[in-house]
């Protein structure tokens, strides 16, 4: 690196000192703390783990069945498949011969060794908040791994997304770097939470709608996000879509056990509870469900679909018919087993990707230690026409108090034509 | 070519009921369990989902979750004098095949034995005299008691959420229970089903009568129940599609609805699918089982082996590897000699058809096992000093399914097609109801299993030939019980009544029960069982062998209940007693 390059950094970096003073104030402290960094300390591994598991890095990293953290499993994007890195202390094909500041710079800032840019298939723009020391507990925990040799070619994109420069404009555009900081105000809970969601576990990556360029929908974070086939729900406070209707306690018991009065997980994020949230403290669930909690709803209220409405009348005799056995009259369901109808955000989700989904092609609800069942929804899609299956959504979505926007034929008609993803549950 | 794995602990035959509640004790003592099932992996939604689980066609006509004959089946006689043929479609019982067994496709009727059919030779010999016994009957004690067995009954029914009203609880009667039952630990796990119409005439004209009617034990369950693993049932929906199907609403206790949810998170249990296991084998001194050798789905050839083997088949299955095993003496009925296909045994079931004016019971709102019973005419419940035979069984109005193939009855004298049997069917549909009688079956010197000296499967193994016929003592009880039934249905006034008491000679082409029991029965003497009383063989220690091949004799009643309770027994004595000291756990 010459030395004017290096100067024009340490300009940038006092410059970002002055912009930044309490990220700084943390960095400072963080840097003291290095001074005896060897990544040894059992409770930074620890520590690591711990962070590796809210991340769910292991998620992309690590092919399932194979060596942890390996790489090599394909993550598709809109724009084309990546193939996740290998994060092993490997030296020749893994992170080994990384710097603690390669490292940090790569999880912060998107810019990885030898100042190669990443994709924001790795979600540097959430991890960014992450400070570093915890970002340098995750390198401690990844360097107490098994070396694996296991050399990925990651981007697998075709032009012109596989030039890698053109992140510089993605970043310009949508990535704003910068360290978690406390909201003054807020209990210790809530910015706990807030910071296991807004960093390490990145729930806005598939919980916030992208742009056309991938980039988060700033003003509707939280607010679901359409992921792999599936819709991402509503995290917020809206009490119809999204965690208002549900206690805290109710929020902590699904995202340990994948299940709760109302809801059972599946799809994508099936893996998510499996790997990551069954693994988390009682007391970062509660911090979680405080701070999502508390976002705010968006303004607008469904009004229901009249039951006299024909689509209504034709659902709910289905209803009888193919899902009342299960999911029960009141549309209760059977808690740990058959999800609830009334009251669930899913099924009110503005967008019915998911429920169509569901419905036609059916899926496994997750299953974990405290909650092992795991039971299936089959599949209607070979039974029901698209007109009988928006019917019978129609109804279970403006049933029992519920409220939410028709489903049209033509809705249930593209689902069918629908790809599942490989892979995914 | 047979080519060898890696040795694990314990390697298990066939994953029904048995195998799964052996693999869950087995593996959660922290052994590396393989269990190696001859059919496929089968689960709730992909194999009987809600959306075609109700197919008639599909699952009883045309035998979807069954074993098909072409892969394995037996060959059948009445008698030593016949020559047996083999069976090519399943008919009087069918042999289960996948995983979770005949735990997938039973009716779930979840019934306890009475204490005294435990210790049935002393008990009868002592009341009646050894000489009331007919000369060739084979009966004989269990080994275990029912006392043995209440903490493992109670395990079972609250693993699958049992619905029922206890009649005994520690030996208080409970009024609208089984009075006759054995004294229970506590009362069943759920409440009984909703008993329809025809049930509950029944228990009001045998309430009138004297009797004690009872809800049937239901594995069909009344309300939600989540069990001791964490696993969690659905309520039952009343749909009528139990014995024969698959349950897709997660409401029928079943392998695939309480213990294999947790199994496969286990990362020391494997299972092997669609690999048959050929032989057990053993060791130079042939005390000693290696492990197994099986057949995968391209017909390659591999040894399992391991530190312990459960056999834990079906109960025909069971006789026949054993047999081909050269484990135990093969039984010889000239002599009464050997041990492994003594004592095969059955039930004998029967019914009382009565067609009604002006009644409608819905026969369709139904589970496998809802229904109002008696236990009057069941095992020694009643004197049969007067009456010339022994055993008995239960009976009521049991509304298994109102199916619209063959549950269709007509009177005597209708035609079987056309015009004349679609009028009769539609009238007699709702109005009419089927009682039955279940009945027990003794053992004989006659009735046994050995391997055909003609007929061989596909892997040119001989096949297991039945020896079997009901006995005059059989015949009477179950004229008798079936007389005692109708007196009660009489009570209802119906139009006219059919009594159907069971008659000889046996035969395999008509549906009765899949309930074949004995063949290598337990027992306190090696000359007359083929395992001890924690179902260990005699000749193998480090082999048990679990399921109703273990019965001495059957009694009035389901197995299953039975069945599960002394693999929980046998689960306990292997993981409590034999890991710390490997060896027979009974002197012989």
């Amino acid at each position: 690196m010459s030395r004017r390059r290096t100067m024009r950094r340490a300009a940038t970096a006092v410059a970002l000192l002055l912009l930044c003073a309490p990220a700084a104030y943390a960095a400072e402290r963080s840097q003291k703390a290095e001074i005896a960094h060897d990544g040894q300390e059992f409770d930074e591994v620890e520590r690591g783990l711990y962070l590796a598991t809210v991340g769910d890095c292991a998620a992309c990293h690590t092919v399932p069945g194979e060596k942890p953290y390996a790489g090599g499993r394909a993550i598709d994007t809109p724009f084309g498949t990546l193939l996740a890195p290998n994060l092993t202390p490997d030296r020749a094909t893994g992170i080994g011969a990384w710097s603690d500041d390669d490292f940090v710079s790569a999880v912060q800032d998107g810019r990885g060794h030898g100042g190669q840019r990443l994709y924001p298939a790795m979600p540097y723009p959430y991890f960014t908040k992450m400070s570093r020391a915890d970002v340098l507990a995750l390198r401690a925990y990844l360097g107490a791994l098994e070396p694996v040799h296991n050399a990925v070619r990651a981007n697998q994109l075709p032009f012109p997304f596989d030039i890698r420069a053109s992140m510089i404009g993605w970043n310009w555009l949508f990535f704003t770097p910068g360290r978690f900081v406390p909201v003054i105000g807020k209990s210790d809970e809530w910015n706990r939470g807030a910071y296991l969601v807004e960093g390490p576990g990145h729930c806005g990556a598939c919980h916030t709608e992208k742009n056309f360029l991938g980039g988060d929908e700033t003003s509707r974070a939280l607010q679901g996000g359409a992921i792999q086939g599936w819709y991402s729900p509503n995290l917020t406070g809206d009490p119809r879509r999204g965690l208002g209707g549900w206690s805290v306690d109710e929020v902590v018991e699904y995202l340990k056990t994948g299940h709760n009065r109302t809801g059972a997980a599946t799809g994508p994020m099936s893996e998510v509870i499996a790997d990551s949230t069954s693994h988390l403290t009682d007391e970062d669930l509660k911090a979680i469900a405080v701070y999502l909690k508390d976002r705010p709803a968006p303004q607008s209220a469904p009004t229901p679909v009249a039951a006299s409405d024909p689509a209504m009348r034709v659902g709910a005799a289905i209803y009888v018919d193919e899902c009342q056995a299960c999911h029960r009259a009141a549309g209760t369901g059977v808690a740990n087993l058959f999800p609830a109808m009334k009251d669930n955000p899913v099924v009110q989700s503005a967008d019915p990707t998911t429920l169509i989904r569901v419905l036609l092609h059916g899926t496994q609800n997750v299953a974990t230690d405290a909650a092992p069942t795991g039971a299936s929804m089959p599949a209607f899609g070979w039974k029901l026409t698209d007109a009988q299956a928006a019917a019978v959504l129609t109804y279970i979505r403006n049933s029992w108090g519920n409220a939410a926007p028709a489903v049209s034929a033509g809705d249930v008609g593209n689902g069918r034509q629908q790809r599942l993803s490989e892979g995914v549950p | 070519m047979t080519q060898k794995l890696p040795a694990t602990d314990a390697v298990i035959i066939g994953l029904g009921w048995t195998g799964s509640i052996m693999a869950e004790a087995l593996t959660r003592a922290g052994l590396n369990v393989v269990a190696i099932e001859r059919g496929p992996w089968r689960d709730t939604a992909t194999d009987f989902p809600t959306t075609y689980a109700q197919d008639e066609l599909r699952y009883h006509i045309r035998h979807d979750l069954f074993l098909r004959p072409a892969q394995e089946t037996m060959t059948f006689r009445n008698n030593a004098g016949q020559t047996a043929l083999p069976i090519r479609t399943w008919g009087s019982f069918m042999p289960p095949n996948g995983v979770g067994g005949g735990g997938v496709h039973w009716n779930a009727e979840t019934w306890r034995f009475l204490p005294s059919d435990f210790q049935l030779r002393s008990h009868l010999t002592q009341r009646y005299g050894a000489k009331f016994l007919p000369a060739d009957m084979t009966i004989q004690d269990w080994g275990v008691t029912y006392d043995d067995l209440e903490p493992h009954y109670d395990k079972f029914e609250y693993l699958c959420g049992t619905s029922g009203k206890a009649g005994n609880i520690k030996g208080a009667n409970q009024e609208g229970g089984n009075p006759y039952e054995g004294a229970r630990t506590r009362d069943y796990p759920t409440p009984p089903q909703k008993q329809p119409y025809g049930p509950s005439l029944f228990a009001d004209a045998a309430r009138s009568m004297g009797y004690k009617p009872f809800p049937q034990p239901s594995g069909n369950l009344s309300q939600a129940y989540t069990n001791w693993l964490g696993v969690t049932l659905g309520p039952c929906t009343y749909c009528g599609f139990c014995e024969w199907f698959g349950c897709g609403n997660y409401s029928k206790a079943s392998p695939q609805t309480t213990l294999l949810p947790v199994l496969v998170r286990r990362p020391n249990f494997e299972a092997r699918t669609r690999c048959e296991v050929v032989q057990i084998n053993l060791d130079k001194s042939r005390k000693r089982a290696t492990g197994v050798t099986y057949v995968d789905v391209n017909g390659k050839s591999w040894e399992q082996p391991a530190g312990l083997v459960l056999l834990c088949a079906f109960q025909l299955f069971n006789v026949h590897l054993l047999l081909h095993s050269g484990i135990g003496a093969p039984y010889d009925p000239q002599t009464g000699t050997g041990v492994i296909g003594r004592n095969y045994s059955y039930q004998v079931t029967s019914s009382v058809n009565a067609f009604f004016d002006n009644q409608n019971f819905n026969p369709f709102i139904s589970s496998g096992a809802i229904g109002m019973c008696i236990d009057d005419y069941n095992g020694d419940n009643f004197d049969h000093g007067p009456h010339g035979f022994v055993g008995g069984g239960y009976m009521g109005a049991v509304q298994t399914n109102g199916r619209p193939i063959l549950t269709t009855p007509t009177p005597k004298g209708t035609p079987s097609w056309g015009a004349a049997w679609k009028k009769a069917a539609a009238e007699h549909y709702l109005s009419t109801y089927q009682f039955v009688t279940h009945g027990s079956c003794y053992s004989y010197r006659d009735a046994y299993l050995d391997l055909d000296p003609t007929y061989t499967d596909r892997l040119g193994r001989k096949l297991l030939r039945i020896t079997f016929d009901f006995h005059e003592n059989e015949l009477k009880m179950s004229q008798y019980i079936t007389d005692r039934l109708a007196d009660i249905v009489q009570k209802l006034q119906p139009r006219t009544m059919e009594k159907n008491p069971r008659k000889g000679p046996y035969t395999t082409t008509i549906y009765q029960t899949t309930h074949t029991c004995g063949g290598a029965v337990m027992g306190s003497d090696p000359k007359t069982s083929a395992v001890n009383r924690y179902l260990q063989s005699w000749d193998v220690s480090n082999l048990f062998v679990p399921g109703a091949s273990a019965f001495p004799q059957n009694a009035g009643y389901n197995p299953t209940d039975t069945v599960c309770a002394l693999a929980f027994w046998a689960a306990d004595a292997l993981v409590n007693q034999y890991l710390k000291s490997p060896g027979p756990l009974v002197q012989a």
